[in-house]
């Protein structure tokens, strides 16, 4: 039986529904000795903003039960140095790219947009309105439905691209932010970006991250991500690209039955570089063993 | 750099060494015909999403096709890596970062420890028989003290309970006069040892690689969570790509 893998997000076609994270994969170079990555549906960049940003100082990260919290502080080599240095990068490595962009105001998000919609490279954006670990842009404007709004509709006014907005689980109502992204001219979501988390030191009694709060990521935050995405996809009619603590081809399925037309896969990449070959073929047999001749069949297949 | 490997070994012995450190031994033939001294391997101790990430660990040695680990259990993950027994399988991606530089012009290794810190130098030691090795290992007390794999060794305890009483580094200073330009040192140990050491070595002009530990997720690079402060510029390095083994002059400690 012939499976077909390939999904569609917008204008953006690709050759199967799996997605390497932002901000777990770089620029595609470290993940490149254990992927080919023109076999990955696309791989989104780590987030680009207009200036370099070094990132927040050092404990980043610390593992929690079934999960981990971050606070890297998009760090990121900048428009320039990426255009330079990473796109030839990403251009021989033949893969579908995705480019992810924090900004701390509308006009960065638009500059960067715009720039970037002259590389052929690059397919779609990925426009981060809710990373929890920067005080400007991340989540001031992820918990601001105006803001949000205002933002798709500059960058759609930048790029004919695809154009995918990445919303925040840190808010009560995660359908109307996809509502205004609908409205405001957005292809599609992704959703959802890590929670807003925090541990401490019993010793000390000092917060283990420097940032003081991270963000959540890895299984633990699963089933809230798949309630997020079943939300979505009963009030609003926008592809979801479902992402937060998959780590195997039968999480990537779930996904897809609450909602998502694609998913995107990230602290598992630290654990398994080979988690995304692992669960195409996965997802392949689900469909044989079913009967399933088109992978978006489960979109939204759920039987409430 | 050399290809990264992902290889279920097999658990050859795992001893207890000393009341909370252990000595794991594992087949692993592909990573042991590529590790070099000072790099670091990341294990997965559990099957299961619980602890969810690799634990990374120095090389201590590679005899054939074993991989050596010197472990001390410190939490969740190593403590369960401490009940694996013959027989059991790991999950080891390596080998990763970059090792200690042993090609350049030096008489004399000066090895300096602290603690656990011990981990990755009986590797080293053997790659550098050659050369005249002094080892400066410290503990806390005498029954924490582990002389695995080490060489011509000088001991300080933080109590005294056996000889010099202080740090290593206080006794690498004391008995440090009759340093050159021809010895390099060589060192692993907590923070505040290493900005002792790092003192020392710019008072006296000498070389200095030290191996750092840090929190980590994935130990190639893509986590960015072992970030630390470069000295020469106003960025970060990453522990696990740019090092483990770095020049004690560029970063800060």
């Amino acid at each position: 039986m012939d499976i077909n893998l390939s999904v569609n997000i917008g204008k953006l076609k690709i050759c199967n529904p799996i997605i390497l994270a932002s901000g777990t994969v770089g620029y595609g170079e470290e993940i490149a000795k254990f992927l080919e990555l023109s076999k990955i549906g696309a791989i989104i960049t780590k987030s680009i903003s207009l200036k370099p940003r070094k990132g927040n100082p050092p404990q980043r990260i610390v593992e929690t039960p079934s999960g981990m919290l971050n606070a890297i502080g998009l760090a990121n080599v900048g428009l320039e140095e990426f255009i330079t240095n990473k796109i030839p990068l990403l251009e021989k490595f033949n893969s579908t790219v995705i480019c992810n962009i924090a900004a701390s105001s509308i006009e960065e998000y638009v500059e960067c947009t715009r720039t970037l919609n002259d590389f052929d490279i690059i397919k779609a954006f990925e426009i981060n309105v809710s990373c929890p670990n920067v005080r400007e842009g991340g989540l001031i404007f992820g918990n601001d439905l105006s803001a949000v709004g205002k933002i798709t509709n500059q960058v759609r006014a930048a790029t004919e691209k695809t154009i995918i907005i990445k919303l925040s689980p840190n808010n009560s109502q995660i359908s109307e932010f996809a509502q205004v992204v609908k409205d405001e001219g957005g292809d599609a979501v992704s959703a959802i970006n890590t929670l807003v988390g925090t541990a401490f030191d019993i010793n000390t009694r000092k917060p283990i991250i420097k940032n003081i709060t991270g963000g959540l990521s890895g299984p633990a935050i699963k089933p809230v991500a798949l309630a997020k995405i079943l939300e979505i996809s009963r009030k609003i009619n926008i592809p979801i690209i479902g992402l937060g603590g998959i780590m195997n081809w039968k999480d990537v399925i779930e996904f897809m039955i609450a909602g998502a037309s694609a998913v995107q896969i990230g602290t598992v990449n630290f654990i398994n570089p080979f988690a995304a070959y692992e669960m195409i073929e996965g997802i392949a047999n689900y469909c044989i063993s079913n009967s399933i001749k088109n992978i978006s069949e489960l979109t939204a297949s759920y039987q409430l | 750099m050399s290809k990264i490997i992902i290889e279920n070994s097999i658990v050859e012995s795992n001893e207890r060494i000393n009341s909370n450190v252990y000595l794991l031994k594992v087949t692993s033939p592909e990573i042991a015909s590529q590790i070099g001294v000072g790099q670091f391997c990341n294990i997965k101790v559990s099957d299961t999403d619980y602890p969810l990430l690799r634990r990374p660990l120095s090389i201590c040695d590679v005899e054939d096709d074993k991989l050596f680990f010197l472990y001390q259990v410190v939490g969740v993950g190593t403590e369960i890596l401490s009940r694996k027994m013959k027989g059991d399988r790991l999950n080891i991606l390596g080998p990763l970062g970059n090792g200690f530089n042993i090609q350049d012009d030096f008489e004399t290794a000066i090895i300096v420890a602290g603690g656990i810190g011990i981990a990755p130098f009986p590797f080293l030691i053997k790659k550098i028989m050659n050369k005249n090795i002094i080892t400066y290992v410290g503990f806390k007390t005498k029954a924490d003290i582990i002389d695995y794999g080490l060489k011509n060794c000088k001991y300080s305890t933080d109590d005294g309970s056996l000889d010099f009483k202080g740090t290593c580094v206080d006794l690498l200073k004391s008995e440090g006069k009759t340093l050159n330009s021809k010895c390099k040192i060589f060192a692993c140990g907590p923070n505040s040892m290493l900005r002792n050491l790092k003192e020392f070595c710019s008072d006296k002009n000498i070389t200095c690689e030290v191996s750092l530990e840090s929190v980590m997720a994935c130990g190639f690079g893509i986590c960015q969570g072992c970030a630390v402060e470069s000295k020469n510029d106003d960025n970060y390095k990453l522990v696990c790509k740019d090092g483990p083994v770095f020049n004690i002059n560029e970063i800060k400690i």
